[in-house]
């Protein structure tokens, strides 16, 4: 029990500074992938590359003042960004990088992940409604529609791994595709079933992530043009920061999550060398994806958001699921 | 497994003092000033606060959140379904199915309902 207990608070500090550093230094990927994209420099003055900019704003954020505003509700207010960026550490420490570095593996570890990317979704109506502004409470209530329209696509969707691995342990889901890349949940063919499905329930999953995360094209939660800065208005200093750093860590887990539901986790593709390499390599070549992606597509509007929820996904991901148990049974 | 989620109730009670150890530097190294411009809420640089914050919302997100409810009880009741389906035999598989048919009426009676037309 102590032992374990050790473990666990050795694997939070871990998880904190793996996703403090991420959160660092994907901000400085993003302005530098923006500018590339709109024929721009970007940081380009502070270090080689503009690499030292993200230690500097740490710094500069830090001495700004922690303002809270007359008005707003103090308790909710201060407990929002603690709140955003709680449940993003601690879904790191179930998410297994390789069979060798994992913080504490669990049997239900996506239920767990699930459950707590969901109370990540309450900080947003905690900052939106404590901040007594309208914009806030406008975002708030955007971004909270969005976040549970499409957490239930995103949830029918990861059945269809659970049911072809037989298990809601993360590390299982893994190690039934080891093997070479044709093992991959993603591809139709696993050893002793055909299903061309699974490419389907992955680019299901991979848009509710791109939402859940408040990616553009989805990122009606915090349109510049409409709300000012969404949810985050009132806040600065550290409150501003934190919700910064509980976003990308956000965008971490979801490439985790992405890779080791459909693209083998740590499995190399031609089946030899399996390590921690080929997890980072596949989940920041997907965050690399969503930086394209947030900076080549136009915002889409609320109505239409949550529209192609409803309407496409969830029927869409209800008949996929159908469709993979029969195909299940019958191979 | 019960061990497991008192373990993770720990590390979420040990966050809840971590974090705010940010926000307590922050407030060593920042700047105290109030004033009453300062702490006005945010409105792109007008003088006044234009509209009210407690405005009306479309009824539709309230109908929205009560569908959330029903829909992601429903994927969590599939989840210990989902693991042992391999053992359940086609008797579990067709239970499932009616299951997940009722679920599917329901959302086509919501969407003719007119719940997601929205203007």
């Amino acid at each position: 029990m102590s032992l374990t207990l050790l473990n666990v608070i050795v694997a939070v500090i871990i998880a904190i500074a793996f996703a403090a550093l991420n959160a660092a230094y994907l901000v400085w990927a993003e302005r530098r992938g923006a500018a590339r994209i709109q024929r721009r420099p970007g940081p380009n003055i502070n270090g080689p590359f503009g690499l030292f900019q993200p230690p500097l704003d740490g710094v500069k954020l830090m001495a700004k003042q922690l303002l809270i505003p007359g008005g707003v509700d103090k308790v909710l207010f201060m407990a929002a960004p603690v709140l955003a960026m709680a449940p993003a550490i601690t879904s790191f420490v179930t998410l297994p990088f390789s069979d060798l570095i994992v913080g504490h593996n669990m049997h239900i570890g996506i239920l767990l992940i699930f459950a707590f990317a969901s109370i990540g979704g309450m900080s947003l109506l905690f900052a939106g409604w404590s901040s007594r502004n309208k914009y806030s409470m406008m975002s708030s209530v955007r971004a909270v529609s969005q976040a549970i329209a499409y957490e239930i696509p995103m949830l029918i969707t990861v059945i269809t791994v659970v049911m072809i691995a037989g298990t809601t342990d993360l590390m299982g889901i893994v190690k039934g595709q080891m093997g070479g890349f044709w093992h991959w949940n993603i591809f139709p063919f696993k050893a002793g079933l055909f299903n061309p499905l699974m490419l389907m329930s992955f680019l299901i999953f991979f848009t509710c992530s791109l939402a859940e995360t408040n990616r553009a094209p989805f990122d009606l939660g915090e349109a510049e043009s409409e709300l000012v800065a969404g949810f985050h208005t009132e806040y600065g200093s550290m409150g501003f920061g934190l919700f910064f750093m509980a976003e990308y860590a956000n965008i971490v887990i979801g490439a985790s999550l992405t890779t080791i539901l459909f693209l083998g986790g740590w499995d190399c593709p031609f089946g030899f060398f399996p390590g921690v390499w080929w997890f980072l390599l596949k989940i920041y070549l997907l965050i690399a994806s969503f930086i394209w992606i947030r900076w080549t597509f136009p915002r889409t509007t609320i109505y239409g958001l949550l529209n192609l929820s409803w309407k496409i996904l969830i029927p869409l991901s209800l008949f996929n699921l159908l469709l993979t148990a029969g195909l299940l049974k019958v191979f | 497994m019960s061990t497991e989620l008192i373990l993770s109730a720990i590390i979420f009670i040990g966050l809840a003092v971590i974090v705010p150890v940010l926000f307590v530097a922050t407030v060593i190294f920042g700047p105290r000033l109030a004033g009453k411009v300062k702490n006005e809420a945010y409105e792109s640089g007008v003088g006044n606060v234009i509209g009210a914050v407690d405005q009306k919302f479309s009824v539709k997100f309230y109908l929205l959140a009560i569908l959330f409810l029903i829909f992601d009880i429903e994927a969590v009741f599939m989840y210990p379904w989902a693991v042992s389906i391999r053992q359940l035999g086609w008797f579990g598989f067709s239970e499932m199915v009616a299951f997940m048919l009722l679920l599917l009426t329901g959302l086509i009676y919501i969407l003719k309902k007119g719940v997601l037309n929205w203007r």
